[in-house]
């Protein structure tokens, strides 16, 4: 048997069990691992609802399909963005903390009664808030811009849901003081775990702003209020929205880490410079709010340029050096793992069998690629008055979300489930190919949105021919191709997600039992993986020729679309 | 059995790789130039967004922009008011003022406007939050209720250019349009 009880530590409070993991050599807590079992249970079933959302939502805004009624077509489009933007995102950031302080760390979850109030308290949010959407009188999209007013229960779900989150945002910095105070660890955390603070101060960032805004409009909605500043709200309702987004790049960037620790063996090139990256984040993505505020009245300039830009973009810069230092990290690993031929045996001998790594580096460069270079170029000052609410925004933010952090996400929990879950995952086959087709529906989603919003597609739209309306307007064909394309695309990620979803449940009900004797992983980890992961400490020496290519190529194309956007611009009407 | 010790307890002593410093200051130096490229464009650059912003009471905004229509609209040979698609035309004067309402669910009123000629733009919302949303051209505006927004706009080109609305603002939100039509 491998499930050892040590007793209590330094402690004596209520008996606390831990076990040894017998791929790893990890103390995991029974609590611990209970709260992130719970907490990644939810996640996936608020995916599985939100995802079905995002299918209905792409159909409909496929022109030759239009499946969905006006109606229900913006219903469902607000339970989309909630259950898959809020919900499922926030839930798994939840498991991550808790896995990258108690499970990295070795140490005793803080106060497991507080963090299971806080999953009560998230579940009640969640279902409160799909209850006050499908019920039909809260279709004002997940953005809620007053005045147009929700039902109460709406505002009020997403404060429950958001005081859960803060609850549980709380347990894992207690358990960092208790992983300290009680020794599980000597020096300074892991970088994982460092990422992961990174992203717990953001969200506490987050939470607050929400908190500011969606009190009083919850005031608002039931009368006490009379009346809520539109720019305002939209100011501080994006420091809770847009920083949002900033909690799931710290959280998947140090996933990024992790996978490739466990999977490869990969150590940072040097703790300090990614470090000093995460540091940026939480010095300066707080200042996005200032992303939705470009095309609005009432900002000055200056504000926008400062804020816009991250203070310089120190912080895009930040993301930047991620972009080398985790390809830079796995190139290092697999050079000493032996792939040492030509600019490129590193990479084409990866385990791309292993979906953990697979959707891990898909996540990378999406991410960088299609989420990171379009999020610059909307959040210049001048160029966003070319997309600002076209359906490009959204096309930027699900090659972020979806085929950054969302695939990310999955990538883990293929290592979560049979450590956390002691269940194999079920069918391997299957497994292997779940990343790539959820990856390049996600890729084609953001694409081909990105293309129909360059040609003036608007977003949340029903009916992008006009039908109904008293003055026509022709959209070029080009536009509808595309919103056809991104059907296909969605119906392609939606197959992707749909899987992942069985495979999980499936897994974790009726997978292999990991818990005897001998059990083998499907996906197996790197030997020392685990070490790596909890380790601190730089690669010594190192050369990185391929590494150099990847960035290479990036730069170029962000210099050019850069330059491209600015064109563009220049061919508009003349704002003097 | 515990976490295993730090390989180096003093990370932050250690030097930075060349590769790493190399691409720091890539990324440093590139952000510094976006940084200056926007502030560059207001001196170089015809496309800054104006940030004439007064607040209005929205009544009060809907008021001006029909005495704006009444003054300026397009009679034919008969006398009657012409329009578009049943929108009210309106042709203001060359470099005058010009309103745009927009409400649930139309941009109002259908504008003449003469091409190479700038006017001054007030945009505002009776109602909801909406998205002017310039077509084909791409321009697009966030438009609040009570806060007037001016702006000075130059049309470069000729021909019927559509409005649709960008910002979801109900159950008619996508048969909201409007237009303006542009002459030599």
């Amino acid at each position: 048997m491998t499930t050892i009880d040590h007793g209590t530590v330094g402690y004596t409070g209520p008996q606390v069990r831990y076990r040894t993991c017998p791929f790893t050599g990890r103390r995991i807590e029974r609590s611990a691992e209970l709260l992130i079992r719970a907490n990644a249970v939810a996640a996936v079933v608020f995916l599985a609802v939100g995802g079905f959302f995002g299918l209905m939502v792409a159909l409909t805004r496929w022109p030759a399909v239009q499946l969905l009624p006006a109606e229900w077509f913006y219903l469902v489009l607000t339970g989309h963005g909630a259950n898959v933007l809020l919900f499922w995102i926030i839930f798994f950031e939840i498991a991550v903390l808790y896995f990258a302080s108690a499970v990295i760390l070795g140490s005793r979850l803080a106060t497991p009664r507080f963090a299971w109030l806080a999953f009560v308290l998230m579940i009640a949010g969640a279902v409160m808030a799909n209850y006050a959407v499908l019920k039909g009188d809260s279709t004002v999209m997940f953005t809620s811009y007053p005045p147009m007013m929700a039902e109460h229960w709406f505002y009020l779900s997403l404060i429950v849901f958001a005081v859960g989150a803060l609850i549980g945002v709380f347990v894992f910095f207690g358990t960092l003081v208790v992983a300290k105070d009680e020794q599980t660890y000597d020096g300074s955390v892991p970088l994982v775990t460092f990422g992961a603070i990174t992203a717990a101060i953001i969200a506490v960032f987050t939470l607050a702003a929400g908190a500011i805004i969606l009190i009083p409009t919850w005031l608002w909605s039931l009368g006490f209020i009379s009346s809520i500043d539109t720019l305002m709200y939209k100011l501080v309702w994006w420091g809770m929205g847009h920083s949002s987004q900033q909690i799931n790049v710290a959280a998947h960037i140090s996933i990024w880490y992790a996978i490739a620790a466990m999977v490869v063996g990969a150590k940072p090139l040097s703790e300090k410079v990614s470090r000093f990256a995460f540091l940026m984040y939480i010095l300066f993505l707080q200042l996005a709010s200032a992303h939705h505020m470009l095309a609005e009245p009432g900002m000055s300039s200056s504000w926008k340029i400062i804020n816009t830009s991250y203070m310089m973009y120190l912080a895009v810069m930040a993301s930047m050096i991620h972009g080398l230092t985790v390809p830079g990290a796995i190139e290092a690993a697999q050079r000493r793992n032996g792939f040492t031929r030509g600019m490129f045996e590193w990479l084409t001998k990866a385990p791309w069998g292993n979906p953990a790594f697979s959707g891990m580096f898909m996540s990378l460069v999406m991410f960088g690629f299609i989420g990171g270079i379009t999020g610059v170029i909307l959040g210049t000052e001048q160029l966003n008055v070319l997309m600002h609410n076209t359906i490009y925004v959204p096309g930027h933010f699900h090659g972020t979300v979806v085929a950054g952090t969302t695939l990310a996400f999955m990538a883990m929990t293929y290592i979560v489930v049979p450590l956390i879950f002691q269940r194999d995952i079920i069918w391997p086959k299957l497994a292997k190919l779940q990343p790539y087709l959820f990856g390049i529906g996600a890729g084609g989603i953001s694409l081909f949105m990105m293309g129909a919003g360059t040609l003036g597609v608007p977003r949340r739209h029903w009916d992008i021919s006009l039908t109904d309306a008293a003055i026509p307007y022709e959209f070029a064909p080009g536009a509808y191709l595309m919103m056809g394309l991104n059907g296909m695309a969605a119906i392609l990620a939606a197959t992707g997600g749909l899987l992942f979803v069985v495979l999980i449940v499936a897994s974790v009900l009726a997978g292999p039992k990991l818990d005897g004797p001998g059990a083998k992983l499907a996906f197996p980890l790197h030997d020392g993986g685990a070490q790596a992961v909890s380790e601190y400490g730089s690669e010594p020496h190192f050369k990185l020729p391929g590494t150099i290519m990847l960035v290479s190529i990036f730069f170029f194309t962000f210099v050019l679309y850069y330059f491209v956007n600015w064109k563009y611009l220049s061919d508009l009407w003349l704002f003097n | 059995m515990s976490i295993n010790p730090p390989s180096n307890r003093l990370w932050w002593k250690e030097p930075i790789h060349g590769i790493e410093l190399a691409w720091i200051i890539i990324a440093f130096l590139w952000g510094v130039f976006m940084f200056f490229f926007m502030i560059a464009w207001h001196f170089i650059g015809d496309q800054n967004l104006s940030t004439e912003t007064y607040r209005v009471n929205p009544d009060k905004f809907v008021e001006q922009v029909e005495e704006f229509a009444n003054e300026y609209q397009v009679l034919d040979a008969s006398g009657a008011p012409m329009d578009i698609a049943g929108t009210l035309l309106v042709r203001p004067p060359v470099g005058g003022d010009v309103y745009i309402l927009g409400r649930l669910w139309e941009w109002w009123p259908a504008l003449e406007l003469k091409k190479d000629q700038s006017y001054r733009f007030h945009l505002s919302s009776a109602d909801w939050q909406h998205g002017f949303s310039l077509q084909p051209v791409n321009i697009n505006i966030s438009v609040h209720p009570g806060y007037e927004h001016i702006l000075t706009l130059t049309p470069t080109q000729t021909g019927d250019f559509g409005i649709v609305c960008n910002e979801f603002c109900g159950i008619g939100h996508h048969t909201m349009t409007g237009i303006i039509r542009v002459v030599e």
